[in-house]
């Protein structure tokens, strides 16, 4: 890959990572265990897909304009999705939405604080803009475990069992491949490592105010970045693409 | 104006146009029809989210995704404030969503009605909520003062909802020919409907007397109606749909469209439960306040536990 | 306050500053179990499009309404004292800046 695909790929990430999961929270209009809660996850679903637009409305750009940003959320194959596992597992349950959330926020205040500092201009932008809405995320989703984890003694049961069942993908999170070895190496991407140990406080802080525990370590799963994703993806992007697909000539 | 206790004061006050907030005296008729009227209003928000809520996830552009969020969730604002509206009354948010899944409280027939196809969410927007704006816009003048205020920022918040239906509407026509079609069909089955939202003729409409008397509602069903056909044909004949009524046709005489009979039948057994989505949206509902309910109790256990432990912390 | 049976939250009122320099106006309510969900509800609910630069909440049961029964003993007193209003005094023509 040259630089210019590397960096069309490491958008792709970030811009998948946020189109998945607004497609996820999307799914919950009108579902909200309150009014005002449906109100909400519809407000973090709207930052999700702006910033996906953003994303790609960059990657079109370094790609000379070959695939609109449409085209590029809405026409691949499901393979050359690179999302994180995390973000397309679905919402068995409040909960695990709630979980989800906090695992990527936390993550993503991270990533992008650093990203703010990237050499280039346009990745940083996004993510300045994009770090005051993912601390609200982070925030509204920390609240909710501990209100959750520290409330009836089911709610108690159904928020240490999303924790405990999303931990097996956070891992990926913090995997550094080539795509993301080059780009640190330019100053333009995240050095990834680092940012485990503050992740861990941090979820660690926010369990414990909840009264939950931290799960066990345990084997990691990914290849979301690789576009090897778990069954539920296939599912998530039929819908998503019903009609680019079905009307490959229309516009919308 | 002096506040007193009886109806003819409070009807004195009502002539000379003066507002009624919420601990004024009011005759038990004027809440109770406030009350009806408020709560519906606000369920059909709610409900309101649903058919369009059918196709969120299916959205076709990142652009189309974020406009239909954004509205849908106006929407979801709007019952509340609404229901905030509501409140003010002494009727409280758990009470109304009782009497919607007891049958007690109804909701807008319109929402009874599937959303088939994109065009569908065209056809919403431009329509249904273009008849909702003619009856909001009348309903920022009426008499009591929480509900006037929360019909002013409804309409001002649902400017942009007719406009991105009729956007959708434009882009269909000016596309394939099956977009066409889905377009021209969305127009045939939402036409009709949306004429019924205004509700029966002023001759056959029970509660108007009272809440035209009070200011509650300030124009007339037909008025209303008739207003938004007006309005609506031009803006069909320009992208080239055809409005399935074949009797509708220009009145030079007295400056409207008169249209052809509406199927009232079809009308009150919708209202009457027999929709093709009734049972479909009320059930919804009740799924997910179901679903919701160990997160509002958890919410509550939590900050029964806190002040509890704030008093411990006091006492020690 | 600690009524369990009503699981639709506590209500709070709503008022919402929308310029810094200006006042915070009633905006409606929003349910929440705690002060932070108050505010963010708040947020979610009436700051949908860049209406708010601050935002209060107060629980509803905390607010204090003037009777309406009292109205003419609360407002028609203050309605004679004209003096209070500059448009009372009668100054001699030609006087500026005043």
């Amino acid at each position: 890959m040259n630089s210019k695909e590397i960096l069309y790929n490491y958008c792709l990430r970030l811009g998948d990572d946020a189109l998945i999961l607004g497609q996820r929270l999307s799914e919950l209009c009108s579902k909200g265990p309150i009014l005002e809660e449906d109100l909400a996850q519809t407000n973090i679903a709207l930052d999700m897909i702006g910033r996906a637009q953003a994303l790609f409305n960059y990657a079109s750009e370094i790609n000379g304009g070959k695939n609109t940003a449409d085209d590029i959320a809405y026409r691949r194959p499901e393979f050359q999705y690179r999302n994180h596992l995390l973000v397309e597992q679905p919402n068995e349950d409040f909960a695990h939405v709630i979980a989800r959330q906090l695992y990527i926020s936390a993550f993503e205040v991270l990533f992008y604080g650093s990203l703010e500092n990237s050499k280039d201009s346009i990745l940083a932008s996004i993510a300045s803009k994009t770090i005051k809405e993912i601390k609200y995320h982070l925030q509204h989703a920390s609240d909710w475990t501990v209100r959750l984890g520290d409330g009836t003694p089911e709610s108690t049961f159904k928020m240490q069992r999303a924790i405990n069942n999303l931990w097996m993908y956070t891992g990926e999170l913090f995997e550094m491949d080539s795509i993301d070895d080059q780009l640190l190496k330019s100053g333009i991407g995240v050095d990834k490592s680092p940012l485990i140990e503050k992740w861990r406080k941090q979820i660690q802080a926010t369990l414990s105010e909840a009264t939950l525990t931290m799960p066990e370590e345990m084997f990691m799963q990914s290849g979301g970045k690789q576009g090897v994703h778990t069954e539920h993806m296939g599912h998530l992007l039929s819908e998503m693409q019903y009609l680019q697909r079905a009307y490959p000539d229309a516009k919308w | 104006m002096k506040n007193l206790h009886n109806d003819e004061s409070f009807q004195k006050r009502i002539d000379a146009n003066e507002h009624v907030e919420p601990r004024d005296y009011m005759p038990e008729g004027y809440r109770k029809h406030l009350i009806r009227q408020i709560s519906q209003h606000a369920h059909s928000e709610v409900i309101g989210m649903q058919p369009e809520g059918n196709w969120i996830t299916r959205a076709p552009s990142l652009r189309a995704k974020q406009i239909l969020l954004a509205k849908i969730q106006d929407e979801g604002g709007h019952g509340l404030y609404l229901y905030s509206a509501a409140e003010t009354l002494g009727v409280s948010r758990e009470e109304m969503i009782e009497q919607l899944h007891s049958g007690k409280a109804k909701y807008s027939n319109i929402f009874n009605y599937p959303a088939l196809n994109w065009a569908d969410i065209g056809a919403i927007g431009w329509l249904v909520d273009g008849a909702a704006i003619v009856n909001q816009v009348s309903l920022q003048r009426t008499s009591y003062g929480p509900y006037s205020r929360a019909m002013i920022r409804i309409c001002k918040e649902e400017s942009f909802h007719q406009r991105q239906g009729y956007e959708i509407m434009c882009k269909m026509m000016a596309g394939t020919l099956e977009q066409k079609q889905m377009a021209q069909d969305a127009m045939n089955r939402w036409w009709w409907p949306a004429l019924m939202m205004f509700g029966p003729h002023d001759s056959d409409s029970p509660h108007t007397g009272d809440a035209v008397k009070w200011k509650i509602k300030r124009e007339s069903n037909d008025t209303l109606r008739q207003k938004f056909i007006d309005k609506t044909v031009q803006q069909a004949e320009l992208i080239g749909l055809v409005i399935p009524d074949k009797d509708l046709k220009w009145n030079a005489q007295n400056g409207h469209y008169d249209h052809g009979t509406i199927n009232w039948e079809e009308f009150f057994e919708v209202i009457n439960g027999k929709g093709p989505c009734n049972k479909q949206r009320l059930e919804h509902h009740k799924k997910y306040h179901l679903e919701g309910e160990w997160v509002r109790e958890a919410a509550t256990a939590h900050k029964m536990k806190k002040i509890k432990r704030e008093r411990h912390h006091l006492t020690h | 306050m600690e009524n369990l049976q009503d699981n639709q939250f506590d209500v709070w009122e709503v008022f919402i500053q929308s310029k810094p320099g200006l006042p915070h106006i009633h905006a409606g309510n929003v349910h929440a179990t705690d002060k932070k969900m108050a505010v963010q509800n708040a947020r979610d609910t009436y700051t949908r499009r860049g209406e708010g630069t601050s935002i209060w909440v107060v629980p509803s049961l905390n607010v204090t309404a003037s009777d309406p029964d009292e109205n003419e003993m609360l407002f028609d007193p203050s309605n004679d004292k004209m003096y209070r209003h500059p448009t009372f005094y009668i100054l001699p023509e030609g006087a500026k800046n005043i």
